[in-house]
């Protein structure tokens, strides 16, 4: 019986072929910890009786979920995690770098065929290049820091398969979020995705990050693609590292089957206030907006920035709308600079924050009013989840979120899009 | 041992922005203020509902979201004994072992909001006293159960020097 790429990528580190259901105890290539579950693996990781990590170079702390410091209590951890990182040697990103998911990647920490754990559930992420990431709490990433080993219950997989072209005005949000309204909150809990499909080849590595970092938001442990010419061409253009691809049997067995057929999507949008609750763009066209979010792990990449910049050139947003845009990281940033998109951003009303997570999470950085409606290209509309549980958050495309900021109301991108 | 307590009954798809907010939680390491504001969002009275040793309840999916340790903590630490739902989200599921806060998955149709009941970890069973009746669960597995008595992962760490399954 063949090997889907979880058991593959597994069974690699292991040694020795896994089966599905048995609990195995893995190697770790990287870990990550971020602001608002690292001091925590700190706090922990002396209690357990830590004194130096197992290897400083596969350990990053990444400050960016409270980034810079909105306040006192906040600004104590950061001291915690830049002393830590001193004492230890372990890799520290600091305020403005950006956010982890972009980072890790970005900074070649992550290649092909590795198995990683981040204290963030969106670690799931970098299944978009071909690696077993996945989110835990501070306590495993503490007894990791030690002992470079975690566990993990094999799991079985869901073969998720996209066929056909992304009309105009769908983007790999669209399809994620597609993915969420048919599987559901908890449709994958326990299981991994595996990403199949003639759609794969046309989508970019940032696209495919959009895809892969939601795969928690069905309750999967992880969203992998197969390593292509894109994928190894980006880890190898980003890393040092060697690396060799790791890929699942032809005869791989699967838990269950789900095919989409991508040329037939629209613009989708999740409303108030659960991930799965996916409606038609049209469903929801005309909800006025307060505030528009473009950033986050899941859409605050470079193209994203793009999309959102063709559709706002030479226009004004809504004066009753505000836009908040938020880099995924200070590279993207420089990018969009460069590339002339900031100034197009600008030049439409957007306001800038720090590369970083705030606004998504509630921190700070755009928390909304009380009865305001929120569009925002990030991955969770948990009430409250943008610090205000009296407001009301729309997921969707960095193009429908910038069509919306244009016209103060939920809109269809595909009007701006020629 | 057995665990005595009234349930706190919830719906599906409880997720860790709920259990604690991310308003709270950024700002300090103290589990103990932590504890005060769970459930905040849902019920804004919750913790002074809550008397020592009673139980959360609820639907499918507990959990979800994001991988927030202080969720199962701030629930330990507000002296809740046990939660008991239809199904628990991952990385919840392996916090909750990691912290040594006791889950349990059972049909919780069976239970209703105020119903007082007794748990026998042991025997796999929760005792509904209200509504007279049984409900069985399946036990945790082997290495699961080895951390929890080790009072979590921290403990089995110092216990054992590492994993020790």
């Amino acid at each position: 019986m063949g090997m889907t790429l979880a058991q593959a990528i597994l069974s690699k580190k292991v040694g020795r072929p896994v089966s599905e259901g048995e609990i195995v105890l893995v190697d770790l290539d990287f870990m990550m910890g971020q602001d608002g579950t690292s001091p925590l693996a700190i706090k922990v990781f002396k209690e357990m009786g830590g004194k130096k990590v197992f290897d400083p170079s596969k350990i990053a702390l990444v400050i960016d979920h409270s980034s810079p410091s909105p306040n006192h209590g906040v600004s104590q951890l950061h001291d915690m995690m830049r002393k830590f990182a001193r004492e230890t040697g372990v890799i520290l990103y600091d305020i403005g770098d950006g956010v982890c998911h972009q980072l890790l990647p970005e900074m070649g920490h992550v290649v092909p065929g590795d198995v990683v754990i981040g204290a963030d559930s969106h670690t799931c992420t970098y299944g978009a290049l071909g690696a077993f990431a996945t989110g835990v709490g501070s306590t495993d990433l503490a007894a990791a820091m030690i002992s470079g080993k975690t566990w993990f219950k094999v799991p079985e997989t869901i073969k998720i398969i996209l066929n056909g072209n992304l009309p105009k005005g769908v983007f790999s949000k669209d399809i994620f979020l597609e993915i969420a309204r048919r599987l559901t909150a908890d449709g994958a809990t326990y299981k991994a995705l595996e990403y199949h499909g003639s759609t794969i080849s046309e989508l970019s590595m940032d696209a495919r990050f959009t895809i892969a970092n939601m795969a928690i938001e069905v309750g999967a442990k992880v969203g992998l693609f197969l390593p292509d010419d894109v994928s190894i061409s980006y880890a190898r253009s980003h890393s040092k590292r060697n690396f060799v691809p790791v890929f699942p049997d032809k005869d791989a067995v699967y838990e269950n089957e789900v095919e989409i057929d991508v040329n037939k999507l629209t613009p989708l949008v999740a409303a108030p206030h659960t991930v799965d609750n996916v409606k038609p763009l049209e469903e929801l066209e005309g909800t006025p907006i307060q505030q528009a979010f473009i950033g986050t792990c899941t859409n605050g990449r470079l193209e994203d920035l793009e999309i959102a910049a063709r559709i706002l050139a030479g226009k004004k947003i809504n004066p009753d709308t505000r836009l908040i845009i938020a880099p995924a990281s200070k590279k993207v940033l420089k990018e969009a600079v460069k590339s002339g998109i900031f100034e197009v951003l600008l030049d439409a009303g957007a306001v800038f924050v720090t590369p970083g997570c705030g606004a998504c999470v509630g921190t700070h950085n755009g928390v909304p009013a009380d009865g305001e409606n929120v569009i925002s290209t990030a991955n969770r509309n948990f009430k409250g989840r943008m610090g205000n549980p009296n407001a009301f958050i729309y997921l969707a495309s960095p193009a429908t979120v910038a069509a919306s900021a244009l016209e103060g109301k939920i809109a269809d991108p595909r009007k701006y899009i020629s | 041992m057995e665990l005595k307590g009234k349930a706190h009954k919830f719906g599906d798809d409880i997720n860790t922005d709920y259990i604690i907010s991310g308003r709270y939680k950024f700002k300090t390491l103290d589990m103990n203020e932590l504890a005060k504001h769970i459930m905040e969002d849902l019920d804004p009275d919750f913790y002074s509902k809550l008397n020592p040793g009673d139980f959360i309840v609820a639907g499918k999916n507990f959990g979800c979201g994001s991988s927030r340790e202080q969720a199962p903590l701030a629930i330990k630490h507000a002296n809740v004994s046990a939660v008991i739902a239809k199904s628990f989200a991952r990385i919840f599921f392996r916090n909750s072992v990691n912290v040594g806060l006791m889950l349990i998955e059972a049909d919780t149709d069976l239970i209703d909001d105020g119903d007082e009941l007794v748990i026998l970890p042991k025997e796999g069973l929760i005792k509904n006293v209200t509504k007279g009746i049984d409900i069985p669960f399946k036990p945790l597995p082997d290495f699961m159960i080895k951390i929890l008595s080790d009072g979590g992962l921290v403990e089995h760490f110092k216990k054992h020097g590492g994993y020790s399954f």
